[in-house]
């Protein structure tokens, strides 16, 4: 993509010839394994990456490389949204990261409440949040934190370095483990290894997918998201997969480390705690939900207002959505009750219909899976 | 979860630096940084804030990783990235 | 400000029975819409929602005239014949854009290049006339709008057009945000010498005539306070002079400016209006630095956001190496590059070589915006 751009080193991750030999492998491997081969990666970004660059239609045929239950704006339920809804009708002012700003609540988006006047505003940073509640003391201004352990540290950062008073944080923080163990844990899962996603690693270092492995069976390579980044994940991965070995392997070395940040892990920890909570489109997960524990009372936005939301509360579309199926590969949207039909991209019910990249909303764009 | 773009420091200011993505700047918050920076060092960006510092050389070994990989020493390679053998380091948080 | 401590139920009033499309308050608006039909920003978006409230509004209402380019047909203008020998274009944009003055130009500068393109993108490169209508909020600095129509001028004058009509309205502030123009632009082909977006053909090459996504990554980092520092800034321009030069060195099929929705855009439109297929090589596609970068950074591809001073032009595959030629002799046209070429399949759709592997190359949906995920 940076045609013109002089990308110094990271270039040599985009660089295609190398890509060519990491495929090359692939198929070799592929040829050894002898069978299909089903790896699942739990984030966003890594879905944008192979997308943007093409890289299943390179990839070998029986290899599948599906997105799991790992994007945090797709998992990010209804009611959570309703709760940012509610506070802008308010009339506090609600910052969002622009991922999150589209994404439809039970009734509507953070959009659809800016266009009948209320004051959301997109951000790029948390810290963007708190610089305008500094400029605007006379307002409210609460911030919608959305995504994963990446973007909790920013979050606890800012919370921790003094914000005004008028300042004030919506949790919607999720925590990845969980996402990976939910699909691991079903039954029938045909998930052969995980392919865990590089910049939450960043955080919390590699080190916690040690007990997973073994509990799980399944062998899982931690990625970053360069081309060459995430070909050569997959044949680590493939390696453990035609070994059948469990093994755990970090192929993200020069950001991520065993033991992670730990500066940014401490002021999480300080900030959040986890708590059980509902995925959009997968029933309650234990332990994924990050929200603010009592020493940030003070900022958590769910204790100084009185929102009159239930972020428990289930669509009751959700016990039809099979995301989770979908998922973990045992479903195709298409078997979907709600396929097209009560879920649209414009009104998803389910993970996979909200982001670009999910599988219903290509299906439903491509009338199928693309042949590319 | 998320896009995260390396950077080279230029200047710094508390906790503030700015960083030059390829053909442009951009300010970035060094709080939760896991090393402490300076100017020449290349972080990770990931909306607004460093959240590692990327050793120079690390670049340079990831490279030869995937250099030696490709030249057919596989075992080298996924010992080099290798984890759960050897030392357990103390995991805190959760 | 009111009191936040007390989310009143009007706020929230969550209910099961307001889904989409929802009859929960059916009370009619007295033109027999109901209540929950509203337009909202999606209508704008220039997406799949604003081209079915433009069919409901205005195709299905006015029947098609004899035209040789008509409404239905949807394209950057109308073309009509005049006699035998003459074909008239006609070709209207309203511009609302913030900030009003931006890197690189303004709100001025855009309606009258918006307009001008529009006409050279229908073959019309020499305006015969422009008109333009200001509303204006009161309260504006009479300043600021000596300044936007000083700019029309210079405009005017490089793209070598006038404007020779228009309208002045004042309203009461609040009423409208500081100003919006609204250009008609007028021009003369020889009959049947126009160029429709939708002339495309197999075996036909793609010419962007320059950088991509200038204007919308500027533009966006301007009004979101990204401050990147440097040579960011928006590339509006008329470009009626490259479309001349391009014209006159070869047989160009098919023209469209990406503008809202950029290139992913307009390829996708010449490819469903064609029915043909598209192939694009992703790293021929001339994208700038600082462009690049800022979308890394932000996660915004430069193919996805505005371009206002860039062509896309399908030409005849013999006359593809001259065509880029004489773009590139141009000063505006330096950048110029064959990105790819009209196939015979997957019809409709556009399909790009990232230089790994192949994917589609769909138009974004809506504004984008930055993104952390």
């Amino acid at each position: 993509m940076a045609t013109n751009a002089e990308s110094g080193d990271e270039l040599q991750f985009r660089d295609p010839e190398k890509a060519e030999q990491l495929t090359e492998k692939l198929e070799t491997l592929m040829d050894e394994i002898g069978e299909p081969v089903n790896v699942m990666h739990v984030c966003g970004s890594h879905e944008q990456a192979i997308a943007k660059f093409g890289l299943r239609s390179i990839l070998p045929d029986d290899l599948t490389v599906r997105m799991g239950p790992g994007c945090p704006v797709c998992v990010t339920n209804m009611p959570e949204v309703d709760e940012a809804v509610a506070l802008a009708e308010d009339g506090a002012v609600v910052a969002t990261y622009g991922d999150m700003f589209r994404v439809p609540g039970t009734e509507k988006s953070l959009a659809d409440a800016r266009d009948e006047g209320a004051d959301v505003r997109v951000v790029y940073s948390a810290s963007e949040a708190a610089e305008i509640a500094e400029e605007e003391p006379d307002r409210e201004v609460v911030f919608f934190a959305t995504g994963f352990e990446t973007t909790a540290a920013p979050t606890a950062a800012v919370l921790a370095s003094d914000p005004p008073e008028n300042f004030s944080v919506l949790s919607a923080h999720k925590y990845v483990p969980p996402a990976m163990e939910i699909v691991a844990e079903m039954p029938d899962t045909d998930v052969d290894g995980f392919l865990a996603a590089g910049h939450a690693a960043v955080i919390t270092g590699y080190g916690l997918f040690e007990d997973f492995v073994s509990e799980y069976d399944t062998p899982v390579v931690v990625g970053g998201f360069e081309p060459i980044d995430i070909l050569f994940a997959l044949t680590q991965l493939l390696e453990f997969i035609r070994d059948d070995e469990a093994g755990l392997a970090n192929a993200y070395q020069r950001c991520v480390t065993e033991e992670g940040n730990v500066p940014a892990k401490d002021a999480m920890w300080d900030v959040f705690e986890t708590t059980s909570g509902e995925w959009r489109g997968i029933a309650e997960i234990p332990d994924a939900n990050l929200v603010l524990s009592d020493d940030y009372a003070h900022f958590d936005a769910r204790q100084r207002f009185d929102i009159d939301v239930d972020p428990g509360a289930a669509d009751p579309l959700t016990e039809e959505c099979i995301c989770g199926d979908i998922m973990a590969g045992k479903a195709d949207p298409d078997e979907c009750e709600l396929f097209g039909e009560e879920c649209t991209p414009q009104d998803p019910v389910g993970a996979c219909m909200v982001s670009s990249e999910g599988t219903c909303k290509i299906w439903l764009e491509y009338g199928g899976q693309p042949d590319l | 979860m998320c896009l995260g773009i390396p950077g080279e420091i230029v200047e710094i200011d508390g906790q503030e630096a700015r960083a030059e993505f390829w053909d442009v700047e951009k300010t970035v918050r060094i709080d939760v940084v896991d090393e402490e920076v300076e100017v020449g060092d290349h972080i990770l960006n990931h909306a607004g804030f460093a959240i590692r510092k990327i050793p120079e050389e690390e670049v340079e070994e990831t490279m030869e990783i995937y250099e030696s990989f490709l030249e057919g020493d596989e075992d080298e390679a996924l010992e080099e990235i290798g984890a759960g053998e050897g030392e357990q380091l103390g995991i805190e948080g959760r | 400000m009111s009191d936040t401590d007390d989310v009143g139920d009007e706020a929230t009033g969550v209910s099961n029975d307001e889904t989409t499309g929802g009859d929960v308050d059916d009370e009619a608006t007295g033109d027999g819409y109901t209540d929950d039909e509203v337009i909202t920003h999606a209508h704008g978006a220039g997406g799949s929602q604003m081209a079915e409230l433009v069919d409901s509004v205005a195709v299905s209402r006015f029947a098609d005239a004899e035209a040789d380019v008509g409404l239905a047909a949807l394209d950057d203008g109308s073309v009509q014949p005049i006699d035998d020998d003459h074909s008239v274009v006609v070709t209207t944009d309203s511009h609302v854009v913030t900030p009003l003055f931006f890197r690189g130009g303004d709100i001025g500068r855009l309606a009258v290049s918006g307009t001008v393109n529009d006409l050279a993108m229908m073959g019309a490169t020499e305006p015969l006339a422009l008109t333009s209508s200001l509303i204006i909020e009161a309260g504006t600095p009479k300043a600021t709008v000596e300044a936007v129509t000083e700019s029309m001028r210079e405009a005017c004058e490089e793209a070598g057009a006038t404007v020779t009509t228009g309208d002045t309205k004042v309203m009461g502030s609040g009423e409208i945000d500081t100003l919006a123009i609204n250009t008609t632009g007028v021009g003369i082909v020889p009959r049947g010498k126009h160029v429709p977006d939708a002339g495309l053909s197999v075996g036909d090459k793609l010419i962007v005539s320059g950088t991509v996504g200038d204007h919308g990554i500027s533009l966006l980092s301007e009004r979101e306070g990204f401050d990147f520092g440097g040579d960011l800034a928006s590339d509006v321009q008329p470009v009626n002079d490259l479309v001349a030069a391009a014209m006159d060195a070869g047989e160009v099929t098919a023209m469209k400016d990406p503008t809202r929705g950029g290139l992913a855009t307009v390829l996708n439109e010449m490819a469903s209006k064609a029915d043909v297929g598209i192939d694009v090589e992703e790293r021929a596609v001339p994208v700038s630095g600082p462009v690049s970068s800022a979308g890394e950074v932000l996660g915004i591809e430069p193919f996805d956001v505005a371009c206002e001073g860039v062509v896309v032009m399908a030409v005849a595959s013999e006359d593809a190496e001259a065509v880029l030629d004489a773009l590139r002799d141009t000063p505006k046209g330096e950048d110029a590059a064959i990105v790819g070429e009209v196939v015979d399949d997957h019809t409709g759709q556009v399909v790009l070589d990232t230089g790994f592997g192949r994917r589609y190359l769909t138009p974004p949906e809506g504004e984008q915006l930055p993104r952390i995920c």
